[in-house]
C-alpha cells in the first residue's frame, strides 16, 4: 500500500504489520514530567501514542503542547481534536501549529459534551462536526488550501483518524456511519473499548459486507479493568459503552487483590480472539491511568517487538 | 412562538427597590400563551410587588397593563401618555419586546421580568420545548425534518455520536438523541439511504455568527 | 347539624376550587386577610377530576410567593374534605385560625398603619 504521510504508524499498517497505538491524558496543570514520564514507560511498545483533548469535557494541559512534549522525546503522537472547543479558524491553525512540529497523526472527533467536565456553564463550539473536521484536514493536505480556498505554505502531513463506536446506538447505522466517515477521507479508525466480543464481530462482519475493512484500517480498542467496581463503573456510568454481564461477572469472581490481573488477561484474551478478525488492523490499548501496563500486555498478546519501518 | 419563563420575584426586585412608581406591562402574543407574560402574570406580578413595597413600609404605585403586541412599535405608541407616569416599566413580554419598549421610550428606565428562553412549541401545558435556533438556513428536507442543530447537544450535522443510548442523548436521559429521531423518521419514509450522504460544512453566517441579523423585503417596504 | 365555626372566617363561595387563582389569593392579602385557605373536595374526588388538584398547585404557588415578598406562605393552606364532614370543616376552621393567631397578624396592616402615621406627621 502507498503512504501519503511520513507517519510511523501508516507506515507499519501499510507494511500490513498489525499496528499498537496507546494514549496518554495530559496533566491538570503545567508540568510536563508526568506525560514524558508516562511516554517513556511506553514509547518501545507502541507505535504511536495519542494524546487526548480535555477529555471528559475536563480542562488539561492542551493536546497540542503535550504532543510536542512527546514529539520531543522522540515518540510518535497522535493529536487528538475535539470540534467542542475551537471553531474552524482555531482548528487550522491548530493543525498548522501541529504540523510545523512534524505531527503526523491526527484524530478527529467531537468530544464529550461540556456537561461532564469542569466547565459545565461554558459554551460549546461545534462550527465544525467530526466529519467535516476530517474532510478540513484532508483537504489542507491534499489540495494545499484552506477551507477558505487560499493556498496553504507547506500544507500539514497528517494521517487522518476518526473514532468509530460499534456499541452506540442505533445498531443499524454504525456501518453506514463508519462508510461516511471513510467518504470524508479518514484513514484510521480507532474504536471504542471492546468488551462485547460478539457484538464487534457482528458488527466488523457489516462492514466487511461493504468491503470498508479495505478502505480504512481498523484499530481495536481495548482497556483493562483495573478492579471490578471499575467494569461495573464502565457497564453502568459511560454513555456507548457495552460491558456484558459475564464479563463484571469473572472479574469479580476473583479475590479483590487478583482483580488487576485478572483484567489484564481478560484483556490479553480479547486481544488475542479479536487477532483472528478479518479486517482488523491493529489494536489502540488505552490503559486509564495505568499507562505502565502496556507493555505487559503488549508483549503478552505477541505484538511485541514492534516492526521497524522506513 | 417565543417561550420565556417567569423570573425570580427576587431577582426583579433587586433592580427596582428605588421606584416610587412602577408599570409592569405584559404581552397578548406568545408569552401569554407559555403563561410567563400575558394578562393573567401581569396580575400577579403586580400583586406580589405591590406587598412587597408595603412590607417594607415603602408607598410604591404598581400599575398593569397588557399591550396587544410588544413588539411592534404601533401597540406601544399607545401607551405612550400612561408611561410617563411611572420611574420604570417592568416588562413581561419575551427579550424582543422589552427592547421595543426602551427603543420607543429612551428615557424610560425599563427591567425585564421573565427569562427569554427558545423558540418552540407547547407540548402539553406546562410543559414547552424547543425546535428552532434561527440558524437562517434551514436544513430541514435534509434531515427527515427533525433540527439537529437544535435538538442535538453538539448540533452534529453528520451524527450521531457515539454517545447516543437507546435513542437517548449522551447528556440526558430526558433529551432525545436527535439524529436517533432523525434516522427513525427517514426509515419510516423508506429513505434511510439519503443518511449516507455527507453534510457539508455549514455556513453559519446566517447564524447569530454573522452579527445582528434582518430580513430585508424590498416588496413590501413603502 | 348547625355546628358553629370561628366566626371571623369570610367564606368565599367558588363553583370548585379549581376556580381559585393565584390572583385571588394574592388579592386577599392585599386587601389584609390574615390568611387564606381553599377547602376542596376529597382528592380523587373532584367532579371535574382535577379541579381540587389544581388548587393545591396554585396554593403551594402562592405559598412561595408569600415566602419571597416577607408576606409568609403558611398563611395559604390548602384542605380536603368531604361534603358530608361538617365537624371536620368546624375543625379544619378552628385549626386555620389558631395557626394564624401563632403568625400573627398579616404583617401589611401594620405597614400600611405606619405608612399612613408618616404622611399625617409630614
Amino acid at each position: 500500500m502507498i503512504t501519503k504521510t511520513p507517519s510511523k504508524l501508516e507506515k507499519v499498517l501499510a507494511a500490513g504489520h498489525l499496528g499498537v497505538t496507546s494514549e496518554c491524558g495530559p496533566p491538570r496543570g503545567s508540568d510536563p514530567e508526568e506525560i514524558i514520564k508516562k511516554a517513556n514507560l511506553i514509547k518501545n511498545h507502541v507505535d504511536a501514542v495519542n494524546i487526548t483533548d480535555n477529555q471528559t469535557s475536563v480542562t488539561r494541559m492542551c493536546s497540542l503542547a503535550a504532543c510536542i512534549r512527546l514529539k520531543m522525546e522522540g515518540v510518535d503522537a497522535v493529536l487528538q481534536m475535539v470540534t467542542r472547543d475551537r471553531n474552524r479558524i482555531a482548528l487550522q491553525s491548530d493543525i498548522l501549529g501541529a504540523a510545523s512540529f512534524d505531527i503526523y497523526n491526527i484524530l478527529c472527533l467531537s468530544g464529550d459534551h461540556q456537561s461532564f467536565g469542569d466547565c459545565k456553564a461554558g459554551q460549546n463550539v461545534h462550527d465544525l462536526d467530526s466529519m467535516q473536521l476530517i474532510q478540513t484536514i484532508k483537504q489542507m493536505r491534499d489540495e494545499g488550501k484552506f477551507l477558505g480556498g487560499d493556498d496553504i505554505k507547506r500544507p500539514p502531513q497528517m494521517f487522518i483518524g476518526a473514532a468509530a463506536n460499534p456499541f452506540a446506538d442505533p445498531f443499524e447505522i454504525r456501518v453506514p456511519r463508519l462508510a461516511k466517515k471513510i467518504a470524508a477521507g479518514v484513514e484510521f479508525i480507532q474504536t471504542q473499548c471492546i468488551y462485547n466480543l460478539d457484538k464487534f464481530e457482528k458488527w466488523m462482519e457489516l462492514v466487511r459486507d461493504r468491503g470498508l475493512h479495505e478502505q480504512v484500517y481498523i484499530l481495536a480498542g481495548v482497556t483493562p479493568f483495573k478492579s471490578a467496581g471499575m467494569a461495573r463503573y464502565m457497564k453502568n456510568r459511560v454513555p456507548g459503552m457495552d460491558v456484558p454481564d459475564e464479563v463484571v461477572k469473572r472479574i469479580a469472581g476473583v479475590p479483590k487483590e487478583k482483580q488487576a490481573e485478572e483484567g489484564i488477561n481478560i484483556c490479553i484474551e480479547s486481544i488475542q480472539r479479536l487477532k483472528e478478525v478479518e479486517g482488523v488492523k491493529g489494536f489502540h490499548v488505552m490503559a486509564i491511568e495505568w499507562e505502565e501496563k502496556v507493555p505487559e500486555i503488549v508483549e503478552r498478546a505477541g505484538l511485541y517487538p514492534r516492526p521497524v519501518v522506513e | 412562538m417565543i417561550v420565556a419563563d417567569k423570573k425570580p420575584i427576587e431577582e426583579i426586585v433587586q433592580e427596582i427597590e428605588d421606584v416610587k412608581s412602577l408599570l409592569i406591562a405584559g404581552c397578548n402574543e406568545c408569552v401569554t400563551v407559555c403563561e410567563a407574560g400575558g394578562k393573567k402574570e401581569v396580575g400577579i406580578l403586580a400583586s406580589a410587588l405591590r406587598m412587597y413595597y408595603l412590607n417594607k413600609g415603602k408607598d410604591v404605585k404598581v400599575d398593569e397593563v397588557t399591550l396587544e403586541r410588544q413588539c411592534d412599535h404601533e401597540y406601544l405608541e399607545e401607551i405612550r401618555d400612561m408611561v410617563e407616569r411611572y420611574d420604570a416599566i417592568v416588562s413581561i413580554a419575551c427579550g424582543v419586546g422589552i427592547q421595543f419598549v426602551a427603543e420607543q421610550y429612551p428615557k424610560m428606565r425599563v427591567y425585564p421580568g421573565v427569562d427569554t428562553c427558545f423558540m418552540g412549541a407547547t407540548e402539553k401545558r406546562g410543559l414547552w420545548v424547543e425546535r428552532c435556533q434561527g440558524c437562517g438556513q434551514c436544513v430541514l428536507a435534509k434531515t427527515g425534518t427533525v433540527c439537529p442543530i437544535t435538538r442535538c447537544a453538539k448540533r452534529i450535522m453528520n451524527g450521531p455520536c457515539g454517545g447516543s443510548t437507546k435513542g437517548m442523548c449522551e447528556i440526558s436521559q430526558e433529551i432525545e438523541c436527535a439524529w436517533q429521531l432523525i434516522i427513525d423518521r427517514l426509515a419510516a419514509l423508506g429513505r434511510l439511504d439519503e443518511y449516507e450522504k455527507l453534510f457539508p460544512i455549514k455556513d453559519w453566517s446566517t447564524d447569530r455568527a454573522g452579527g445582528p441579523r434582518k430580513v430585508v423585503r424590498e416588496d413590501l417596504q413603502q | 347539624m348547625r355546628l358553629q365555626y370561628p366566626t371571623n372566617i369570610n367564606i368565599i363561595r367558588v363553583p370548585c376550587t379549581g376556580k381559585v387563582d393565584i390572583i385571588h389569593i394574592l388579592r386577599a392579602f392585599e386587601k389584609g386577610a390574615d390568611g387564606v385557605y381553599a377547602v376542596g373536595c376529597l382528592e380523587g374526588d373532584c367532579h371535574f377530576n382535577t379541579g381540587n388538584l389544581r388548587a393545591r398547585k396554585r396554593v403551594e404557588q402562592a405559598a412561595k410567593i408569600l415566602d419571597t415578598i416577607g408576606i409568609g406562605g403558611q398563611r395559604v393552606q390548602m384542605r380536603n374534605l368531604s361534603s358530608g364532614e361538617g365537624p371536620l370543616f368546624v375543625e379544619y376552621a378552628k385549626e386555620m385560625v389558631e395557626l394564624i393567631r401563632e403568625l400573627g397578624p398579616n404583617p401589611l396592616k401594620k405597614a400600611k398603619a405606619e405608612i399612613k402615621k408618616r404622611e399625617n406627621a409630614a
